[in-house]
């Protein structure tokens, strides 16, 4: 039923597989996007885990920084896992100035925040607006949020443990961010949340409504 | 998660090993021997290094045991990049990993690029709450370490020849008998998991799914872009690359021509534009004119 979404996943380096088949088996289309016609083909985008320095780098190497970012302003739908937080935030603590995220997400967003690869964690996460069981999130030298602006709303924190309180889990408007890696785990439910989202948002609508449908 | 501390995090799991590959996929990881040259492959696009004490190639050329590397380097190098820090040790030996793990390193090469530390046993890589990757030549050797608890494997290849023949062929074989695999009858796998020396669960999880339960990179011997590319065509998720960064002309220009061609793997107008002006590639040594005993992939069991 939802054949008739595009949904990209931005493929320069990281998990884009697990987010492809997430997606598929939510029964959106979707599809790879490493060029900037990819990238206008697409309703929507999702940025996998991945190594987000690299991504960034890649990102400008091949011309897609600047449209994603024009994408994203002009309100195309967007869901970042892990690196795909760190490229949605505003602004991001220990990452390189040289390696820009693309923003979007009125959000300060530490890198590696929970330590090195030996604190990668699995904990369970409750997410507001997701119905059932806490997520059982995977942690993988993963970001948190450290303070979110007027405008961006916290969906999720970690319940326990050293970390407890944390900001893991954040969305404004089109816009969504985990900390942590739904695709690892074959729990559905974030990209189902993000489909219907990329189905309400206007930029389909607004496709339908060019082409004479209403 | 443990049943006795519900609710309570978990560190070291199998997903969150196996998870760290699959964050590398479609990466390019480098060997260096210095911060220095930690930055340089940080600057062009790494998704992680590999620190050890020599490449591969001054340890064919110099001969003498290859150990784990200086405390005080890894430890440097880890305070100059932000990107994840890999580091090698012996075959066999428990406690170099155990001293890795101890400052922070984020994923262990058990690696036969070093000097074996035993000849009979790896490491009981279950252990430890650092994952490992450990190189395979075959189906059979990769089940047997993933048995073992490696959470990421890579096809060995002949490290420091610059010479991509091996790599090639270890690819093909280890995606020919996954192939294989799946295609046999299921009253067949009991003798082909005798046939591959690896549990027969773990063989029946790879006939059912048609690939290994954990990331496969390639190493050995890749030097060029279309290398990179090539190996990524063979099915690989991923590229090692050890001496023919930092052996090469011109490092930083090569290192980020490998991994533009790592991504754009099958576009070859990309891999023709990062290939040019690229200077000296490392000048190799064809695996053939390397006496048996020295072959480094020979070594694992």
């Amino acid at each position: 039923m939802n054949r008739d979404l595009t949904i990209g996943v931005l493929a320069l380096q990281g998990d884009v597989r697990e987010h492809l088949s997430a997606l598929a088996e939510c029964d959106a289309l979707a599809r790879p996007v490493r060029r900037p016609s990819e990238l206008d083909s697409v309703d929507a985008l999702v940025i996998p885990g991945g190594e987000s320095t690299t991504i960034s780098n890649l990102a400008i190497e091949f011309g897609l920084f600047e449209p994603i970012k024009k994408r994203i302003n002009g309100g195309m739908p967007v869901y970042g896992s892990c690196a795909g937080m760190i490229l949605l935030a505003g602004t991001v603590l220990d990452g390189r100035e040289d390696r820009p995220p693309f923003g979007g997400i009125d959000m300060i967003v530490r890198r590696n925040a929970f330590g090195r690869q030996v604190d990668s964690f699995e904990a369970p996460v409750g997410i507001d607006g997701i119905d059932g069981a806490p997520f059982h999130a995977v942690f993988i030298r993963a970001p948190w949020v450290e303070e979110v602006g007027p405008e961006a709303q916290v969906l999720g924190r970690v319940t326990s443990g050293a970390a407890a309180g944390r900001i893991v889990a954040v969305r404004q408007g089109h816009l969504l961010a985990t900390a942590f890696h739904p695709e690892l785990t074959g729990d559905l439910r974030v990209h189902e949340y993000f489909v219907e989202l990329v189905r309400q948002s206007g930029s389909h609508g607004v496709e339908m409504a060019r082409a004479g449908v209403s | 998660m443990s049943d006795e501390n519900p609710g309570q995090p978990v560190v070291g799991s199998a997903r969150v090993k196996r998870g760290m590959a699959e964050m590398l996929k479609g990466g390019v990881i480098m060997d260096v021997v210095t911060a220095e040259q930690a930055k340089i492959a940080e600057d062009a696009g790494a998704v992680a290094v590999m620190a050890l004490e020599r490449v591969p190639a001054d340890i064919r050329a110099q001969g003498g045991v290859s150990r784990m590397s200086d405390p005080d380097m890894i430890e440097s190098i880890i305070a100059t990049v932000s990107i994840p820090v890999m580091a090698k040790v012996r075959i066999g030996h428990f406690v170099e990993a155990q001293v890795l793990q101890a400052l922070g390193v984020d994923y262990i090469d058990e690696s036969e690029v070093l000097t074996p530390a035993d000849y009979a046993n790896h490491i009981d890589k279950w252990q430890y709450t650092v994952p490992f990757v450990c190189g395979a030549t075959n189906l059979g050797e990769a089940l047997r370490r993933i048995t073992e608890g490696a959470a990421m494997i890579r096809s060995k290849g002949e490290a420091g020849t610059g010479d991509v023949s091996n790599a090639t062929t270890h690819m093909r074989r280890i995606r020919g008998e996954i192939k294989r695999l799946t295609s046999l009858p299921e009253d067949e796998l009991y003798v082909a998991a005798k046939e591959l020396q690896a549990p027969y669960e773990l063989v029946k999880e790879v006939a059912e799914t048609g690939k290994l339960p954990v990331v496969l990179f390639t190493a050995g011997g890749i030097a060029t872009p279309a290398d990179a590319a090539m190996m990524m065509q063979l099915g690989a998720e991923g590229v090692f690359v050890g001496s023919g960064i930092f052996k090469s002309g011109n490092p930083a220009q090569r290192a980020a021509a490998v991994v533009k061609a790592t991504t754009f793997y099958d576009d070859p107008d990309v891999i023709a534009k990062v290939s040019r002006g690229l200077g000296e590639a490392m000048v190799g040594i064809n695996v053939d004119d390397i006496p048996v005993p020295h072959r480094l992939q020979e070594r694992g069991w």
